[in-house]
């Protein structure tokens, strides 16, 4: 669908269009993947490098937290899913297909932010701080989980908003299902990111 | 699924009206202009600092006067304190590394002329572009501000070591908001690069002409891709530890604060952090900017030699990009070098004293073919032709200093030294420097359509390149005697009987200030008085000069440029251009 035309002539390829069919908005969030990836990792590597450097890091998460954790994970990989219903029917101009799909994605991510954050109050509660740690660990676990997951909330709370957005203009009109898609690759993206930081953060922090 | 023409992409009608014309504008070429201007302020800004720093390594006991106003804490009565040189040193590196060498020869000349290079009507993302700048701009005032706060600037260097750099105003002057600013700036001047690479690298992939190949990119063209590609990736290294370090600061975190430090007789509440961590975070970024910085300027050389030399560089376009790309992928396994003293294993020191070996093999390679390429040429001596020159010659000398530093055992008696400041001063400072000259006379008429003075140029040359080796030639070997870097004044040690050399430095350096008063003003004069430039004055290849000087708002006047060979093609001494001669309307 997306070809770029190719004109042979005495020998040489003439490119009329994008020379690998890659849309520039498509190509840019990938760029935009590249480098996000990239800070993820610097965050997570200081992450890696506290808890080993540290004598007493101590797994202080119980049965509850990472049930919690479970559900945020199933509810972010569903809206994956969702998300790529919605790709598909704005593909294939169903508008209120689109719409209920889009809607069913925003949802989950509003769901997964909310139970995210009452997991974090209820921590704040128990007195964890960014410099303190209640149960008498290092210091570096509340710094480096508020950190990491903040960093991945403010990811998902964006792409919410970003979706409200797509989805408003794709129904004015403005928008087409290559803007949808482009939220989308950011949405997997954030829905991977979440991979790496649940069996990181939760996981390897689990009671035992 | 709308068709997505390269040419369609990029068009908007001409914008109206002197704020979206000059201020806000997403013309490409206006945002170039805007970045070139940005940088050359902020180069004026980061000489005057070096003069103050050399004034006072040269004379411990004269008083600035103006000084005594600007910081009355920092200069009492227009003596520096030792800390107040330390800020001006700080700021001196923080200003001259970002928003100098990165921004004029990446941001600056490949905004204005990468588009028109591959033929496109803009940049892939117009707004961004603009965003890109403005940001930048924000951060440079960020900057800039912590002269005018109480606090005065921060003394940690543009390296920002933990922990000095991350556990507030008990560490001295200028550690408290000046530190902050300062961490801010240099977050928000990471975003602004990260947009401005992925603009240039989807503008080379997506917008390039008909039949303009990756094999008929121009060099300069290929040298902005490639360091796009290492931007994209390092900076994005540095925005997070920038904001870890805020976190550390206003935040109370302890990521890079060990426990048990004492300052100014004060325990801090920290513990369990490390500063090591800081180090390889920043030198994980710092390393691949140095060649952030080196990159666009090979290309620069690169873009401009053949026209001079009136033939292809040997080799044609492959070694140089394959170098280059070697480069840029090697320059993100070598940081560790920064680190031998560090505190590190030694074993990995031993590691790292490899790869950093490696990477001169292609960095050797790139200035061979521009020293090669000049046996039996026709060189034609401009100003740009001799900027080019003394690149070359600069390069190798900063380079030779290399491999003395890259051997673990040598360096841990270099480190510390100025042979260490002469080292980079050639190599990342001088060199780019002398590309972005190259660049800079070299396409001011198609800038603003008018020549600059050639006698000017070449005078500005030969005594910009004599002064430089005397500055930077002499710091190296005031290393080998042990002079250590960063130093306010050699008055009560060992250093004293260096104070001849040294005083001889900072005239030297003085001097070097002056001489480019010389290039100020043939910038001013040529802007407003110089002669009318023809299209190609330079007889160049490559779709820069093949439109009008300065090109009209679309680039080409509505002409489908379609590109039939690389940029390097020369008949004897005639050139020929990439395009064919017929001119067809756009809309084929």
């Amino acid at each position: 669908m997306n070809q770029p035309e190719l004109t042979m002539s005495t020998g040489e390829v003439l490119m009329e269009g994008s020379p690998y069919g890659i849309e520039k908005k498509k190509l840019g969030i990938w760029l935009f993947i590249v480098s996000d990836a990239c800070t993820f990792a610097t965050f997570l590597f200081g992450y890696g490098y506290m808890r080993v450097g540290s004598k007493n890091w101590g797994t202080p998460f119980e049965f509850p937290t990472i049930l919690n954790g479970i559900v945020m994970t199933f509810i972010l990989l569903s809206s994956s899913l969702t998300m790529l219903a919605a790709v598909r029917a704005t593909q294939a101009v169903q508008k209120a297909s689109a719409n209920k799909w889009l809607g069913l994605t925003m949802l989950l991510g509003t769901v997964f932010a909310i139970l995210h954050l009452r997991e974090w109050f209820k921590m704040i509660g128990e007195g964890w701080r960014l410099f303190h740690n209640p149960t008498g660990g290092a210091a570096q676990f509340g710094a480096t989980f508020f950190s990491v997951t903040g960093l991945h909330l403010a990811h998902v709370i964006c792409g919410v908003l970003a979706l409200l957005f797509i989805t408003r203009g794709y129904n004015r009109g403005r928008y087409d299902s290559s803007h949808v898609e482009t939220a989308g690759l950011y949405w997997h993206f954030v829905d991977l990111v979440w991979m790496f930081v649940f069996p990181m953060m939760y996981l390897m922090n689990a009671a035992r | 699924m709308h068709n997505m023409s390269a040419h369609a992409a990029a068009h908007h009608a001409p914008p109206h009206g002197f704020i979206r014309k000059y201020v806000f504008s997403v013309d490409h070429k206006v945002i170039g202009i805007q970045y070139t201007t940005l940088s050359l302020v902020a180069a004026f800004i980061g000489m005057a600092l070096s003069w103050v720093m050399r004034i006072h390594l040269g004379w411990p006991t004269a008083a600035i006067p103006f000084l005594g106003r600007l910081s009355p804490n920092g200069a009492p009565g227009g003596l520096l304190t030792p800390e107040y040189y330390l800020s001006l040193m700080t700021m001196h590196g923080t200003i001259m590394a970002f928003f100098v060498l990165t921004a004029a020869p990446m941001a600056g000349f490949g905004n204005f002329m990468l588009p028109i290079q591959v033929g496109a009507a803009d940049m892939a993302f117009p707004r961004l572009n603009m965003a890109s700048f403005w940001v930048t701009f924000v951060g440079f005032v960020l900057a800039c501000a912590t002269f005018v706060i109480p606090d005065g600037p921060p003394l940690s260097g543009w390296t920002a070591y933990a922990p000095l750099s991350a556990v507030g105003s008990e560490a001295g002057p200028g550690q408290g908001w000046g530190q902050n600013l300062w961490g801010l700036s240099i977050a928000v001047f990471c975003v602004a690069s990260l947009l401005g690479s992925l603009n240039f690298i989807v503008t080379t992939i997506d917008l390039r002409t008909k039949g303009m190949t990756l094999s008929r990119l121009p060099l300069s063209t290929w040298a902005w891709f490639i360091n796009a590609w290492v931007s994209l990736l390092a900076f994005a290294v540095l925005l997070p530890t920038c904001l870890l370090l805020v976190l550390d600061r206003l935040g109370g975190t302890s990521f890079f604060i060990p426990g048990g430090l004492v300052m100014n007789d004060k325990m801090l509440p920290h513990s369990g952090g490390s500063p090591l961590l800081f180090q390889h975070l920043f030198w994980f970024f710092g390393h691949p900017e140095v060649y952030i910085i080196i990159l666009p300027a090979f290309g620069i050389v690169a873009h401009v030699m053949p026209t001079f030399i009136r033939k292809p560089l040997v080799g044609g376009w492959k070694v140089i990009t394959y170098a280059m790309a070697a480069i840029g992928a090697l320059s993100f396994v070598v940081w560790g070098h920064h680190m031998f003293v560090s505190g590190m294993s030694p074993y990995m020191a031993m590691v790292f004293s490899v790869p950093t070996l490696i990477i001169t093999i292609p960095s050797v390679i790139a200035v061979l073919v521009f020293a090669a390429s000049l046996y039996g040429a026709n060189i034609r001596f401009t100003t740009p032709m001799l900027f080019c020159l003394g690149f070359i010659s600069l390069f190798i000398s900063g380079g030779i200093g290399g491999f003395f530093l890259a051997q673990p055992a040598v360096d841990s008696y270099l480190h510390a030294t100025s042979f260490v400041v002469g080292h980079f001063h050639f190599t990342m400072g001088l060199s780019a420097i002398f590309a972005t000259f190259a660049g800079f006379y070299y396409w001011f008429p198609k800038l603003w359509g008018r020549m600059m003075n050639e006698t000017l140029g070449k005078v500005h040359f030969w005594l910009t390149f004599v002064c430089v080796y005397l500055v930077f030639m002499t710091m190296h070997l005031m290393g080998f005697t042990g002079a250590v870097r960063r130093y306010s004044a050699f008055v009560d040690d060992f250093m004293v009987p260096l104070m001849p050399t040294n005083r001889f430095i900072s005239v030297a350096a003085l001097l070097l200030g002056a001489v480019q008063f010389i290039f100020l003003y043939n910038v001013i004069w040529s802007r407003f008085k110089g002669p009318k430039a023809p299209d190609n004055p330079w007889q160049a290849t490559t779709l820069e000069w093949d439109t009008t000087s300065p090109p009209p708002f679309d680039n080409f006047g509505g002409r489908q440029m379609t590109v039939h060979h690389g940029p390097m093609e020369y008949d004897g001494d005639a050139s020929v251009m990439q395009t064919s001669t017929e001119k067809s309307i756009a809309g084929t």
